[in-house]
This record gives C-alpha cells, sequence and structure tokens, in this order.
C-alpha cells in the first residue's frame, strides 16, 4: 500500500536535516504504528506525506499503491486514497462543518470521475457517521472545529476519515490531549474502519492508544530514521524501559 | 491657484458651458445644490476626505465601458418588481408594470406636480448630509440628475424592487436619483444591479418615518472598468430598522458613501460591505453616522478582499450627540491581502459627546491562512475552491447581515461567480 524508501527531508529554509533515510513498508490491511521520543521526525514524516509546506525532500519516494505521492498537490494525494488525522486539527471560522464534508467528498468523488453525492444522501449518511461518533448535530452545525474541545476535534478527524474512506490513513499522534473515555471513542472509530483494503500508520508516543488499536508492526524511530521494528511487544517494551536503552543499542 | 479655485476650475470644465435649466418640482432643490456644488468645487486630492482615494479619474474624461459581465437576476428566487434603466434611461419595456401595492412608483422625469411627496425629500437629505463633511459629488448629482425613481411606500411589501442597471453606450455618463420614503409601520426591500454605465454618480435619499423598515441589497459586480460614486443618505426616525448590504467587484474605481441619521429613539441601522478587488482597481467605503435619538444601535460590518496591488479604503465614522444616551454602535473593517502588493487604509473615526455609550470598532487586515488552506487540500479540496472558501468565509459577517436566505444565498453565488472570473 505505501512504501517509503530511503527518504531524507530537511527543513525549507534552514539547513536543518530532519529525516535521514526512512524506509517503511506497509502492505494492504495492516496496522503499523510509528513510536519514539519528541523530535525524531514523526510529525515531519506525516506532514511530508500529506504534503504540508515547508519541507524540501533531498532524497527518497513515498509511493501510495505505486504512484508517487512526492510529486503530487496535498489535494492529489487526497484524491489518490491519503488521509491525515492531524495531531493539531485547524480551526476554520466561518466554514460550517457540514459545508466542509460535503465539500471534501464531493472534490474526492470529482477527481475520481465520480458524481456528486445527492444532499439528502449526504446528510443520511454523515448523521449516521456522525453518531457512531457521538457527533452531535450541533458539532455538524458549528464552523470546522470552532469552540470543539480537544476530544471533539479529534473525534471530528475520525468523522471526516469515515466519510472520505480513504486507503491509506495516517493518525498523527491522535492520542494526545485526550481523556480515556474520549480515546476509546476515537479507537473505536477507527476500528470499526479497518478492513483487508485499507491501511493505518499510527503515530503516537505511548504505548496506550496501542492497546485499543492494535498493530500488525511496531517501529521505532530516533534521530530521523527507523531503528528498530518488531511486533506489538515492541510497544510494550518502551513502554516500560523507556527509549533509552534502545537508542544505547544503535549508538 | 489655491485648492479650492482648482476644485472650481475643474467644475467648470466638468460641467462645460450648458448648465441644464431645471423645471419642475427640483427645480429649486437643484439650482440650490448647483450653489452648492460652485461653493464647493470638485474634490480634490488634497482634501482630506479624499486623501486615500484620488478623486481625479472621476473629474477626467468618461471611460470607454468595460466588459459586461452578465448576471442572473438578483433575488429571482422573490419575484422581484423589476425597474430597468439602460444608460440611465428608464427603459419601460424591460421593467415590470409600475403599479404597486402598498405603494406608488414615478420616474423623477416625470414626476412635475409641485405636490409630489418627493419635493420635501430630494435633495434635502443631501444637503444636511454636507454637514460636517462635503461631498460635492452628491449636490453634483441632485443638481444635473436625469433621471431616478421616487417611490413612496404607505405599506408592508413583501415584492422587491429591483432597481436593475444596464450599460451599453460606449462613454456613457449617467447621473440617476432616487428618493424613497417609507410611511409609519412600512416595510420594503430595494434591490440594485448591474452597472450604471461607464461613469455613473447615484444618490438615494431615504426617508423612513416612525417603525419602517427597509431592506437593501446592492451587487455592483458586473462592470470591468466602471467608475462609480454612490451616496445612500437615510433618515431614520424612532423605532425604524435599516439594513443595508453591498456587494463590490471588479470596476476601476468605486466610492460607495453612506450617511445615516438616526434621529429618533430606537432606532436601528446595519450596514454592511463585501468587495472583491484586483489590480490596479480602487474600492472604498466611507460611511458616516449620526447617532442623535436615544437607544439606538448601529452596525458597520465590513470585509475587503484585495489583489494584485488592488487598494481598498474604509473612512467610518459614528458621531454620537450628547442627546444620544444608550448608543449601541459597532463598526469592523477587515481586509483579506491575497498578496505582498496590496493595500488596505482604513480610518475608524469615533466623536462622542453622550456620557452613556457603547461604542466599540475595530480594523484588521490579514492573509489567508496557510494552515487552514493545506487542512482543506490535505481533504482533496482543490486550492483553488479552499481559498473561495476561505474567501466566503471570511465575507460570512457582512453577508450575514442581509436577513433574506434567498438573497444571502444569491450574494454568495455571485461571490463564488467572481472568484472563479477573476481567479482571486
Amino acid at each position: 500500500m505505501l512504501e517509503i524508501k530511503n527518504l531524507h527531508v530537511k527543513l525549507q529554509d534552514e539547513d536543518k536535516v530532519i529525516l535521514r533515510g526512512v524506509n517503511l513498508n506497509i502492505g494492504s490491511g495492516e496496522v503499523h504504528a510509528i513510536m519514539g521520543p519528541n523530535g525524531s521526525g514523526k510529525s515531519t514524516l506525516s506532514s511530508v506525506l500529506a504534503g504540508r509546506e515547508g519541507y524540501e525532500v533531498t532524497a527518497g519516494s513515498a509511493l501510495l499503491q505505486g504512484a508517487e505521492l512526492l510529486e503530487m498537490e496535498p489535494e492529489e494525494r487526497a484524491a489518490a486514497g491519503l488521509f491525515l488525522a492531524f495531531q493539531y486539527p485547524v480551526e476554520i471560522p466561518g466554514v460550517g462543518n457540514m459545508t466542509f464534508l460535503r465539500t471534501a467528498v464531493n472534490a474526492q468523488r470529482k477527481a475520481r470521475g465520480k458524481e456528486e453525492i445527492s444532499s439528502g444522501d449526504f446528510l443520511k449518511l454523515v448523521r449516521e457517521r456522525a453518531k457512531t461518533l457521538k457527533i452531535d448535530s450541533d458539532m455538524l452545525k458549528r464552523p470546522v472545529n470552532m469552540g470543539f474541545s480537544g476530544g471533539e476535534k479529534k473525534r471530528n478527524e475520525i468523522l471526516q476519515m469515515a466519510m472520505l474512506e480513504p486507503k491509506m490513513c495516517i493518525l498523527d499522534e491522535t492520542d494526545s490531549g485526550l481523556d480515556v473515555d474520549a480515546m476509546k471513542l476515537v479507537s473505536e472509530g477507527v476500528n470499526a474502519l479497518r478492513d483487508a483494503g485499507r491501511s493505518f500508520l499510527v503515530i503516537t508516543h505511548y504505548q496506550r492508544l496501542l492497546d485499543h488499536i492494535t498493530p500488525d508492526v511496531v517501529h521505532i524511530m530516533a534521530a530521523g530514521r527507523i531503528i528498530k521494528t518488531g511486533g506489538p511487544e515492541l510497544a510494550l517494551e518502551v513502554e516500560n524501559n523507556g527509549y533509552a536503552d534502545l537508542l544505547a543499542e544503535v549508538e | 491657484m489655491s485648492a479650492l479655485q482648482k476644485n472650481r476650475a475643474d467644475l467648470s470644465a466638468r460641467l462645460g458651458a450648458d448648465v441644464p435649466k431645471a423645471v419642475g418640482f427640483t427645480q429649486h432643490a437643484r439650482a440650490r445644490a448647483m450653489a452648492r456644488l460652485q461653493a464647493m468645487g470638485l474634490p480634490h486630492g488634497r482634501d482630506e476626505y479624499w486623501r486615500y482615494t484620488a478623486p481625479d479619474l472621476l473629474n477626467g474624461a468618461v471611460p470607454n465601458l468595460g466588459a459586461q459581465h452578465p448576471q442572473g437576476q438578483l433575488g429571482a428566487a422573490l419575484g422581484p418588481l423589476v425597474l430597468t434603466f439602460c444608460d440611465g434611461v428608464f427603459d419601460a419595456a424591460a421593467s415590470s408594470d409600475l403599479a404597486l401595492e402598498g405603494g406608488q412608483i414615478t420616474l423623477l422625469s416625470t414626476a412635475t406636480t409641485d405636490l409630489h411627496f418627493a419635493q420635501d425629500i430630494y435633495g434635502s437629505l443631501e444637503e444636511r448630509g454636507q454637514t460636517p463633511v462635503a461631498r460635492p459629488f452628491a449636490a453634483l448629482n441632485t443638481a444635473l440628475a436625469q433621471e431616478g425613481v421616487l417611490l413612496h411606500i404607505t405599506g408592508k411589501i413583501a415584492q422587491p424592487i429591483l432597481l436593475n442597471y444596464v450599460a451599453k453606450a460606449g462613454q456613457s455618463d449617467v447621473i440617476l436619483h432616487h428618493c424613497i420614503k417609507l410611511d409609519s409601520g412600512a416595510e420594503a426591500t430595494i434591490l440594485e444591479q448591474g452597472s450604471l454605465g461607464a461613469r455613473g454618480n447615484l444618490v438615494i435619499e431615504v426617508d423612513m418615518a416612525a417603525g419602517s423598515a427597509l431592506h437593501h441589497i446592492r451587487s455592483q459586480t458586473s462592470d470591468d472598468a466602471a467608475l462609480a460614486v454612490t451616496h445612500f443618505f437615510a433618515c431614520l426616525h424612532a423605532n425604524a430598522a435599516l439594513k443595508s448590504f453591498t456587494l463590490c467587484a471588479h470596476g476601476r474605481l468605486i466610492r460607495n458613501e453612506t450617511v445615516i441619521e438616526l434621529v429618533g429613539d430606537n432606532a436601528v441601522a446595519h450596514v454592511a460591505g463585501a468587495s472583491l478587488t484586483d489590480g490596479p482597481d480602487h474600492h472604498d467605503d466611507t460611511i458616516f453616522i449620526t447617532h442623535q435619538g436615544r437607544s439606538c444601535e448601529s452596525r458597520q460590518v465590513y470585509k475587503n478582499v484585495l489583489k494584485n496591488g488592488a487598494v481598498g479604503v474604509f473612512q467610518g465614522k459614528i458621531l454620537v450627540r450628547q442627546s444620544a444616551q444608550k448608543t449601541d454602535g459597532y463598526q469592523i473593517s477587515q481586509s483579506l491581502l491575497l498578496d505582498g502588493d496590496s493595500q488596505f487604509l482604513a480610518k475608524p473615526e469615533l466623536e462622542i459627546y453622550a456620557d452613556d455609550v457603547k461604542c466599540s470598532h475595530g480594523s484588521t487586515s490579514g492573509a489567508i491562512d496557510d494552515t487552514a488552506l493545506f487542512y482543506l487540500q490535505s481533504r482533496g479540496v482543490p486550492r483553488a475552491q479552499a481559498q473561495a472558501l476561505l474567501v466566503l468565509a471570511f465575507m460570512a459577517e457582512a453577508v450575514g447581515e442581509i436577513a433574506s436566505l434567498d438573497l444571502a444565498e444569491d450574494m454568495r453565488a455571485q461571490i463564488e461567480a467572481v472568484l472563479q472570473r477573476s481567479r482571486l
């Protein structure tokens, strides 16, 4: 599904190298987790994959189902099936959440050569999916993420994911700022979307989220590289011993 | 040559040899207006009130008519009564029947009786509006208006009245002057759309009796090269309510002046504007609201989107007289600068003589929020569409001042059309 090869990235305006040769292969239907200390490059990886400005790719490639993501505009990446759940979902005053969702769904349908969804069908679909995430109609009416609590914002991200039905989902520290109940709700939302044709990359600091969303593969990232790869037990090891041992091993 | 002499020299040039001789009920008002105009001359670059908008283009030769952008009928869903003016001339064939339940419509050119209601209005609101700031183009309009609508609203009229301006001639120099009188408790919706002419000068005088209500929605988005000065004068008596919204796009130089007097107690005036200006075009909103009655409310909401070195000007004043206790005044002017070359010049002014008053004002200028743009793109919305969505969001507060959902939707559609046309 997603094949990242030797990805090197630096900041555009500074001589600061962040990713130093990331290699990652995520198969169809797999859930991978990336853990790592602060500043290891986890969020940069997700930003670069989604096409955020401010970074310069100096080497490497990232193929989504064989197509080079790094050459596409952000909206083309979305149309190709990539979805990034933001660590800090953006507030957009003046744009209703519902308008935002419908615009996004229709833009992607258009990019894929499909007809726009009718208002009736859209409304039905959004209500049904919002309900399972406990998103009430007031949240749908309000401007995007405005006045939402931390948990509501993250649930809103998952709602967008559910509506857009992407193939490759990246969750960037979706657990940050969530209480136990909210984490459970968000995880259930994610788990409901797991299927053979959809892959996930879960970026997190803590093992906690991985109790709810069980990964197939866990990677440890440090200093812009993946330094170790293992099964779910690797996350437990980090939880118990911290990153120090792993980092020492590499050095 | 002093500035004033220069202004008068410009005026003589502008008026030429033959100042038309006024007849009919407006005769005296026109003569007085001409005298006012002769005394003040045309605006000059050194006039404080014209500091940010050079009047030279307006004083110079009439330009060629620019490309016209056809648009759907404003308020079509509400089946408006249409009055069409083609190059400033009333076009009966393109207009509805003038019969109106709950009011009377007369044309300025055919209203000659001395007893006409408009006699008390024509030129008189304009004349009061000359103090404390001179508005020579308004006086020029009163003196020389070619045509206009005299509208006497006596009841509650649900059907909007659409003033439809069509420009066809090469160098039309159009001067229209409308008078609107709303009787006590009367209600009306006045719509305006289209381009007056290659150069347009429009005055609307509105006299609102106690408890009357007027919705005024205007679209100036159809002409690429127009020069236009408009003045909207309104006088509100007790409990009267006015809502006025203007959408402006294209147009080489457009200055919309709004002059409102809240004379009675508990009157409410909301004026709002949204403009999209592409360089080298220039857009100017100049507002003057006087609070005289007690417990009146006024709101000014202006949003400007500027690109390619465009210039946007906002001069907004709230004057609160000593009698106007419990005034609630609000003013916001904001600009969205889509590049580093455009400019927004804002001059908010408060002058308050009453001591129990709530007045707030603010002005901001900013760029498109890149984070929001990326967020939308990351959800699959193409960049241009995402930008349009953010521009609409930026204008939402101004468009929100339109009470009718249908008309607000028309305005949003027009904004989208402008965005598509000009790739702002």
